[in-house]
């Protein structure tokens, strides 16, 4: 293993998009993730790369779809109101099949907003923009899984071809931690479909979303839903946290997951046993784990920065057959160990009974 | 299990962070697991600052400082801030040349170092924040002073080779101070 370094998770990702092969970054300065967009401006340049600070985000979103298109691996990143001013290239991306890399080190929002980290993009993130298509969505929870979401993040775009989006938060994204950059695992594939040049060798490939057929039209979206349905079987990544014994589950991602961790100790000391799964894969979403879960819990509360947007995805997968609490701070403000021990005592006195 | 938790918090300016990445650097060299989380936005521009260092013999869980056990403070609102925060018997180091008033609780340990104007008496004038660090490297034991050279060579840029004697003047100052 690689000798530890200290690095904001913001300068990590940027450091594993480059192991991962990425030559080409798009992006527009926005706080807190800025120190990515730097990182790349200082490192792709003396890598025969190409670093481009475009007019805006929405030309930058154009642009990875043109490097994606010529079989490149490609990458932008921003924060909440500049990942929604990429949204319709998000959409482009999915109708052409094209493989990319997004990262949003989200902030307080709706609007404007504020600066201060949010976890309020999960719809956004998990539901997408308009039309019929599913991105596959990372949440890590330290700066070590920053880097080895991003390498599984290109590849996973590659071998599925569509985008991957790494969901952080300001508070993982300005937070420095030890982490190894070990680049023994990276995957890369073949891209025949790539428009790079026939060499006057074979016809050319077309890259469009457009179809004015709606049998085409139709036809290309079940294709791809069947590619959908692969990622949904092998790819889903979870934790279970002290979920042996556990009569209380949390649910929790990203940097709200670490906090979760504290007060399942301070829960444990009193008695209580919590546990908790953390969904690794936002979609797919781990539905099993939590589905098998509610043999043994008596209820689920899922920890979150936003108003509880995850709620109706455990939900669905616990087919609400327990109870599914929330513990829910917004605005730029993070949930304290305080806040979700207060949330597991309400769920202790619900008992079993399914709302 | 061994950890602490420790909170710099002053203006924008003082060092604030630039205290916490050291502290983190030497947890890095003792092979410690740990997190450094600084503020950021409008406080890198000259509002109050706050740093929050995670050192633990065993993995971080929320990098995120509710109940410090050692505070740091370099101005008056960051001790009327985060003064009841600290955990009883936990230690408060105050920069006493830029806070007047005294900390009122009596459950923790206080150490009053005139940092700021020791530093300006040195010709270190931006340096009171080490010279705080010094003390609590003294008082908590956090941290071995052996390994000050290693991580001064770490996060003094190559470019500023001179900067490092003066920080290491610094820490020694606070270390070596007696109130």
């Amino acid at each position: 293993m690689a000798e530890k370094v200290l690095m904001k998770g913001n300068e990590a990702i940027a450091e594993a998009a480059l192991m991962a092969g990425c030559r080409h970054y798009f992006g527009y300065p926005i706080t807190p993730q800025t120190e990515l967009t730097a990182y790349m401006a200082k490192r792709l340049p003396k890598m025969d790369g190409v670093f481009l600070q475009a007019e805006s985000e929405l030309a930058a979103i154009n642009m990875v779809i043109g490097v994606s298109a010529a079989g490149k691996r490609v990458m932008t990143s921003s924060s909440s109101p500049g990942i929604s001013l990429k949204g319709e290239g998000l959409s482009y991306l999915a109708g052409c099949d094209l493989p990319a890399f997004v990262v949003n080190v989200q902030r307080g929002g709706p609007g404007l907003g504020g600066i201060q980290p949010s976890q309020s993009d999960y719809f956004q993130a998990t539901r997408g923009t308009h039309g019929d298509y599913r991105t596959i969505v990372l949440a890590p929870d330290s700066v070590q899984e920053m880097v080895s979401l991003t390498i599984k993040g290109f590849e996973l775009a590659d071998k599925y071809r569509m985008t991957a989006m790494l969901l952080a938060d300001g508070t993982l994204g300005q937070m420095m931690e030890p982490v190894s950059l070990d680049a023994d695992k990276i995957v890369t594939f073949e891209k025949p479909w790539a428009a790079c040049g026939t060499g006057m060798k074979r016809p050319n490939n077309i890259i469009n979303s457009l179809s004015l057929i709606p049998e085409e039209l139709e036809q290309w979206n079940l294709t791809r839903f069947k590619r959908y349905d692969i990622v949904e079987e092998n790819e889903v990544m979870y934790e279970e946290y002290m979920m042996e014994d556990a009569e209380i589950c949390l649910v929790s991602f990203g940097i709200t997951a670490r906090v979760s961790k504290n007060a399942i100790a301070e829960a444990r000391k009193m008695g209580i046993k919590a546990g908790m799964i953390r969904p690794i894969t936002l979609w797919p979403f781990p539905k099993k784990p939590l589905l098998a879960a509610t043999e043994k819990v008596k209820a689920f509360i899922t920890v979150e920065m936003n108003m509880g947007q995850m709620v109706e995805d455990v939900e669905l997968a616990t087919r609400c057959r327990r109870p599914v609490l929330s513990c829910t701070r917004c605005g730029g403000v993070i949930p304290s160990p305080d806040d979700v021990m207060g949330a597991i005592r309400k769920a202790c006195e619900l008992g079993g009974d399914a709302k | 299990m061994a950890s602490s938790q420790i909170l710099f918090a002053g203006f924008g300016g003082q060092g604030i962070l630039f205290s916490g990445k050291f502290l983190a650097y030497n947890g890095l060299i003792a092979g410690k697991h740990l997190s450094w989380l600084p503020s950021y936005g409008p406080e890198m521009r000259g509002g109050t600052a706050n740093c929050s260092v995670i050192l633990s013999d065993t993995p971080v869980g929320s990098p995120i400082i509710t109940y410090p056990d050692m505070l740091v403070v370099m101005n008056n609102p960051s001790l009327d801030k985060y003064e009841d925060a600290v955990v009883p018997g936990g230690k408060i180091f105050v920069d006493s040349s830029l806070i007047e008033r005294k900390v009122n609780r009596t459950d923790v340990e206080v150490f009053y170092v005139p940092a700021t104007a020791m530093a300006s008496e040195n010709g270190l004038d931006t340096l009171a924040n080490m010279i705080l660090v010094g003390k609590l490297i003294r008082e908590s034991g956090v941290v071995d002073f052996s390994h000050v050279d290693a991580v001064l060579d770490k996060i003094v840029s190559a470019r500023r080779q001179e900067l490092k004697a003066f920080n290491k003047q610094a820490l020694e100052l606070g270390y070596n101070y007696v109130g």
